[in-house]
């Protein structure tokens, strides 16, 4: 790194551009990822925080199972719940419609979930009020609802008292509102719905794949079942396709900075083989240059996007955390350091024997 | 002290092949300087880039010390070169980023194990520079340096790691005759002081007095090797 190090001080115009290139690309990364976990956050987040080891949602005659047109019926509930190694089968509603405060004609849009309050501990299940004339409210719904434990809300023209008010839960965008199961199902049926379950979460270790054919479901893990909810696939696949072009360009513009820096200085590169420089040596130089600029450049970016992620948090979906800043700084150092890699091609080529008479 | 013995050497040329070195025997001993004269495209520049190891001949030997250095890997040679060959350019091809000690200093990291060469370095690094009567230029960048000054600067670099072997190219090539002959006598002074064995190409006979000894070649071949003050048939 000796030469290395004096050369980002000898031309650190350059230098602090090509940072500057990349700690925007970071910035641009960070943001996106940012906002791709608040979004998903804001859609999934109270599906992953159901109860069961997999959810069983209905298997639609042609298409993909999805959470939006399951309903199972009693007869498929009974049958998991009669299957072999299945310890717990908790069938839960969910619905989106409105909400408002009693005596407030603005609604505001919730996630209607139906969940017994005996279901086995979760972030909603910990919403389930014990009684069918009570709700229990996520934070967020508490918000956009304006009350607190003990005000009243409406639902459909049904008037239900704020049992409690737990964590944070969205689905598909809209705060959770927890109800019995016997409030969702009425509540359902006046939406338009059948009042069955929209979801079971089942807890043991049966034969997932024999139960699910014989009851005409399909059992995920939480995870993979978010691939049932479309606006989360489509919603986290543009802007994951936006992070990974992202990803690319980092790449490309990192391996043409260095790929000319290097083929500028390859007179030099010659004449440091001809004075006796290994190749590891010259390698490792060009690699701990890049290093130092990508390090720099991700550094500073993650940096800005901590600071204004941090103050946007109130206005934006915005998550921060290490999968939103540490893991894309990392994975654009990776890429960043590949396209440098590219560069290495002139390094190891240049010939010491160029340096004899060589007129520099 | 570095011999080269029966060295030939060939190059590629459409169908065929042209004979850069042919034959070559020639003993270079510690503390002299050797001069190696003759025409454009004779073979001197060839007949130095193997010396270097820079290029491995395609029969033939190249002793440094006790190594022959025709025979070595790649690997092997870099690091010979390394320890053992200082070499100085036709242009002082210094690195523009490094300020003239540092263009010293570096060659202590040039195998990529620099801790077993930093210690030392400093001092040898002040001792060349005021050898070279630049130690209060230390810390200016080529580009503030005058051609002679890179020059000199060129052979404090090519001496720094102790090589028994000194291959000067062209030196004065780029300078007017004054400082042509002061860099001349400085790598005359610093071969006898430091014993190195000295191999410097030149087509400029006007610094002839300053060569200890003075081969010629045409055409590839060693035509004549002259003592100063003397004149001996080839070997």
């Amino acid at each position: 790194m000796f030469v290395a190090w004096r050369d980002l001080r000898f031309a650190r115009g350059r230098f602090v551009l090509i940072g500057s290139v990349v700690a925007l690309i970071t910035l641009l990364v960070g943001f996106l990822a940012g906002l791709t976990g608040g979004l998903a956050g804001q859609n999934v987040s109270a599906v992953l925080g159901l109860p069961g080891d997999r959810l069983v949602l209905q298997e639609p005659a042609n298409g993909e199972p999805s959470f939006s047109g399951s309903a199972i019926a009693p007869s498929a509930v009974s049958a998991w719940q009669d299957t072999a190694g299945v310890e717990v089968v908790t069938p839960i509603g969910i619905v989106q419609g409105r909400a408002a405060q009693a005596g407030d004609r603005s609604a505001v849009g919730v996630a209607l979930f139906g969940i017994a309050h005996e279901a086995p501990g979760s972030a909603v299940a910990d919403l389930a009020p014990d009684a069918d004339d009570s709700v229990g409210l996520s934070s967020g719904a508490a918000t956009d609802l304006g009350v607190s434990v003990g005000d009243s809300i409406t639902i459909v023209g049904s008037r239900y008292r704020v049992a409690r008010i737990g964590g944070d839960a969205w689905y598909s965008h809209t705060p959770v509102v927890a109800l019995s199961p016997t409030a969702w199902a009425e509540v359902d049926r006046r939406l338009g719905g059948d009042g069955e379950a929209t979801v079971l979460a089942v807890s043991g270790a049966p034969d997932w794949d024999a139960a699910a054919d014989r009851t005409g479901t399909w059992a995920a893990p939480r995870l993979t079942s978010l691939t049932a909810l479309e606006t989360f696939t489509s919603e986290v696949g543009s802007l994951g396709l936006m992070i990974v072009m992202l990803f690319g360009v980092s790449a490309l513009v990192v391996g043409a900075f260095f790929t000319v820096w290097t083929l500028q200085r390859a007179g030099d590169i010659a004449v440091l083989k001809a004075l006796g420089a290994s190749e590891g040596s010259l390698v490792r130089d060009a690699l701990g240059q890049a290093l130092v600029v990508l390090v720099a450049g991700i550094g500073v970016g993650i940096v800005i996007v901590s600071v204004l992620g941090a103050l946007a948090d109130d206005v934006l979906p915005f998550l921060l955390s290490p999968l939103t800043t540490v893991l894309p700084a990392a994975v654009m150092a990776v890429l960043g350091l590949a396209g440098a890699a590219v560069a290495l091609r002139t390094v190891t080529r240049a010939d010491p024997l160029t340096a004899l008479g060589s007129n520099r | 002290m570095i011999t080269l013995d029966d060295v030939t050497l060939t190059f590629p040329d459409g169908d065929s092949r042209i004979t850069a070195v042919d034959r070559v025997s020639l003993d270079v001993p510690a503390g002299i300087v050797t001069g190696i004269t003759g025409p454009s495209g004779s073979g001197k520049s060839s007949l130095l880039a193997v010396a270097a190891t820079l290029i491995r001949p395609d029969s033939g030997h190249v002793w440094i010390d006790d190594v022959d250095a025709a025979a070595l890997t790649p690997k092997e040679a870099t690091a010979l070169r390394r320890d053992e060959i200082g070499i100085v350019f036709q242009q002082s091809n210094l690195v523009p980023s490094l300020t003239a000690r540092e263009q010293l200093l570096v060659m202590a990291e040039l195998g990529g194990d620099g801790h077993r060469h930093r210690q030392g370095i400093r001092g040898r690094a002040e001792e060349l520079l005021r050898a070279v009567g630049l130690a209060e230029h230390g810390e200016k960048r080529p580009a503030q340096l005058s051609g002679g000054q890179r020059q000199r600067i060129s052979i404090a670099r090519a001496l720094v790691n102790r090589p028994s072997v000194l291959l000067v190219d062209e030196p004065t090539s780029a300078l007017d005759q004054e400082r042509g002959a002061e860099i001349m006598a400085l790598i005359a002074r610093l071969t006898h002081e430091q014993g190195t064995a000295t191999m410097l190409v030149t087509h400029d006979l006007v610094h002839r007095d300053m060569l200890d000894a003075l081969v010629t070649i045409v055409d590839g071949r060693m035509t004549a090797r002259l003592r100063a003050g003397s004149s001996d048939a080839a070997r």
